[in-house]
């Protein structure tokens, strides 16, 4: 009986950034229900052995490190197969993942071949007497559920970016030991055939770099009004921003899309208009200094992050805004 | 090419919510409407069966009986036939009393009497955000699957397809697999059609056929409470007259901003 957690490694070589809050949620899981801690390093034999040996220097006490020629490129296949042999063999009470793309392509399907299912997205966890409750939010984060795993096989549970802290993970513990998993695969098992990741045209804005934004959501009805937006960010002298709705229907270009699927930004001031905020545009918005966010509905979720709530009808308050911005310049 | 297409009902977008008076669901009042993320997978269904001048659209939804006003809404969009899992509203046998396993397992039976090429469904639903069902479906049906597809590339009587996914930071991947196949679609991808008048005659004539959904299963996944947010942050809250808000937040902005 252990926590297991499964870690990603991001394209570009390290960890996903994920992979560290997942860490220190299973740390921190491990130490409530007085389980060994233990870690899974999935990929082709010889690109893992130096991030398990890593991982087993910093207080995890068994790594597995599960290799096989197959795991270079990510296939949902794969992973599945490779997966479901090591729980078998490492028979872990609790599995955590990171709430990436890769998970959701795979740990579902992982779930399902085991006869269970995943609580994924998981936002915060909870253990009381022996138990442990893991919350997730419903209606786009205007509610959250608190959810427990029923059953005699291991829970499993994906947590999203920015619910726990990474710096947990960071403290030296005790050596661990790293051990080598080869599960079986066979090539006729992968039924997908995955291309090189590639970008479409360069991005021409970089959000990142913007001390001021103001950013707008499907609160602001048409594609005319946007005008109202672009005033507002003209007088602060800010770059424009959007949620994927905006972008989804083509209003603005998807380089200035703010979330996870987005750009991730940490200006000065953000100003979120008529943006309900979905964890999934939190997450690229969270490092803002002070944000102002205008919505009419006093409970939507963006205000739970905001530093000024204006509650009201942004067709008011936004032109009203800037024509005091003006009068004063 | 046959294409099922998964839709789920769920609340109006700016709907008010409360917690259930059990404490363990949602109230969300009697505004209804179709999973966003499964407007874009009837989309592309439609689109696909449009490149390649055949093929039939047949939309799927596990739910109660408002459910049905769902269906209809993609019948008059352009889709052929729509099939309705019936549950109860609430109580024994509804939504709520199944994991996603339960209702991906409801799903499965629906679709196997089909057997189409293609099965869509949307990325994620809005209300429960699991964004799981799909990949569940393709596991218990047996068929390969790839997630936040942006878009489908087909050709009349091929037997593989070739698909772009959306990764993380602005990254995207082309995956080739074979028919029949499960897809999630990311939003996006395709800009959504609006129903016309014409559309919403011809689907009075179209088909739904009601099936009754099976027993339910326990839930592997209990849920102990459901309760509103709490806030993290200090929020200076501005109400009242929208030119007193502005007023005070035009000064806030200037001291933030510098100017
Ligand atoms: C895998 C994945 C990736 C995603 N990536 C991103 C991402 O990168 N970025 C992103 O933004 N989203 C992303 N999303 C989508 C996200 O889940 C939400 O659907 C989206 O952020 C909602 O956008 P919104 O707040 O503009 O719209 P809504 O949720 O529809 O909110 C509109 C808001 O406007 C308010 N409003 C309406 N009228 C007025 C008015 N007159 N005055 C004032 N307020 C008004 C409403 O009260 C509401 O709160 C992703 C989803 C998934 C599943
Ligand atoms: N009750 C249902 N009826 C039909 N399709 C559903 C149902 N529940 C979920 N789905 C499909 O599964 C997708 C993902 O849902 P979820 O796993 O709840 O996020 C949705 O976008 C739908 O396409």
């Amino acid at each position: 009986m252990s926590v297991l957690v499964v870690m990603e490694q991001a394209a570009a070589g390290g960890w996903h950034r994920i992979s560290r809050e997942a860490l220190a949620a299973g740390k921190r899981l491990a130490a409530e229900m007085k389980l060994p801690l233990a870690a899974a390093v999935l990929g082709s034999p010889d690109a893992i052995a130096t991030q398990a040996a890593q991982l087993a220097g910093e207080g995890v006490a068994i790594v597995w490190s599960v290799g096989h020629p197959l795991l270079e490129r990510y296939t949902a296949d794969g992973f599945v197969a490779a997966l479901q042999q090591l729980i078998a063999e490492a028979k872990p009470a609790f599995v955590v993942f990171p709430h990436t793309y890769q998970v959701r392509d795979y740990a579902p399907a992982l779930a399902t071949r085991m006869g269970d299912v995943l609580v994924s997205d998981v936002i915060a966890m909870n253990v009381s007497d022996g138990a442990a409750t893991f919350t997730r939010q419903w209606m786009g984060g205007k509610l959250n559920a608190q959810y427990r795993h029923v059953g005699s096989g291991p829970c499993l549970v994906s947590v999203q970016a920015g619910s726990f802290k990474a710096d947990a993970a960071d403290a030296a513990g005790a050596a661990g030991e790293v051990k080598q998993f080869a599960p079986e695969i066979d090539a006729a098992q992968i039924r997908t055939k995955p291309g090189e990741p590639f970008r479409e045209a360069a991005r021409t804005v970089d959000l990142g770099s913007a001390q001021v934004i103001v950013s707008v959501g499907r609160g602001i009805g048409e594609q005319d009004n946007l005008k109202i937006v672009e005033e507002l960010a003209k007088a602060l002298g800010a770059e424009l921003a959007a949620s994927r709705p905006i972008c989804d229907a083509g209003w603005l270009p998807m380089e200035r899309q703010v979330g996870s699927s987005g750009q991730t930004v940490a200006p000065k001031v953000y100003v979120a208009v008529g943006i309900s905020g979905a964890i999934q545009h939190l997450v690229g918005m969270k490092g803002a200094r002070t944000v102002i966010a205008i919505n009419k509905d006093p409970d939507a979720p963006i205000f739970e992050v905001a530093d000024v709530a204006a509650v009201g009808d942004l067709f008011e308050i936004v032109p009203a805004v800037t024509r005091a911005l003006k009068g004063s310049a | 090419m046959k294409i099922v297409v998964a839709v789920k009902q769920v609340p109006e977008r700016d709907a008010p919510v409360r917690v259930a008076s059990d404490g363990r669901g949602v109230d969300a009042g009697d505004a209804w409407t179709m999973n966003e993320p499964d407007a874009y997978a009837l989309e592309e269904a439609l689109q696909l069966k449009e490149r390649l001048g055949e093929g039939e659209v047949v939309v799927l939804s596990a739910g109660p009986e408002r459910a049905e006003s769902t269906l209809r809404e993609a019948l008059a969009k352009g889709a052929d036939r729509a099939l309705h899992i019936v549950t109860p509203e609430d109580g024994t046998g509804s939504l709520t009393e199944r994991d996603t396993l339960g209702v991906a397992q409801m799903l499965a039976d629906a679709v196997r009497g089909e057997s189409p090429d293609l099965v869509l469904t949307g990325l994620q639903s809005d209300d429960l955000g699991a964004g799981q069902t799909g990949v569940v479906l393709a596991e218990l049906l047996g068929l390969p699957h790839v997630t936040l597809v942006l878009s489908v590339e087909a050709s009349a009587g091929a037997k593989q397809i070739r698909v772009k996914r959306e990764l993380e930071d602005g990254w995207f991947q082309q995956i080739e697999l074979r028919l029949p196949a499960l897809l999630t679609i990311q939003s996006g991808g395709n800009r959504l059609r609006y129903a016309t008048l014409m559309g919403i005659k011809r689907a009075r004539s179209k088909e739904t056929k009601q099936v009754e959904a099976a027993a339910a299963t326990a839930r592997h996944d209990e849920i102990v409470r459901v309760a509103i947010p709490e806030r993290t942050r200090q929020t200076e809250i501005l109400s009242g007259a929208a030119d007193q808000i502005a007023a005070k937040l035009a000064e806030r902005l200037k001291v933030e901003v510098g100017i």
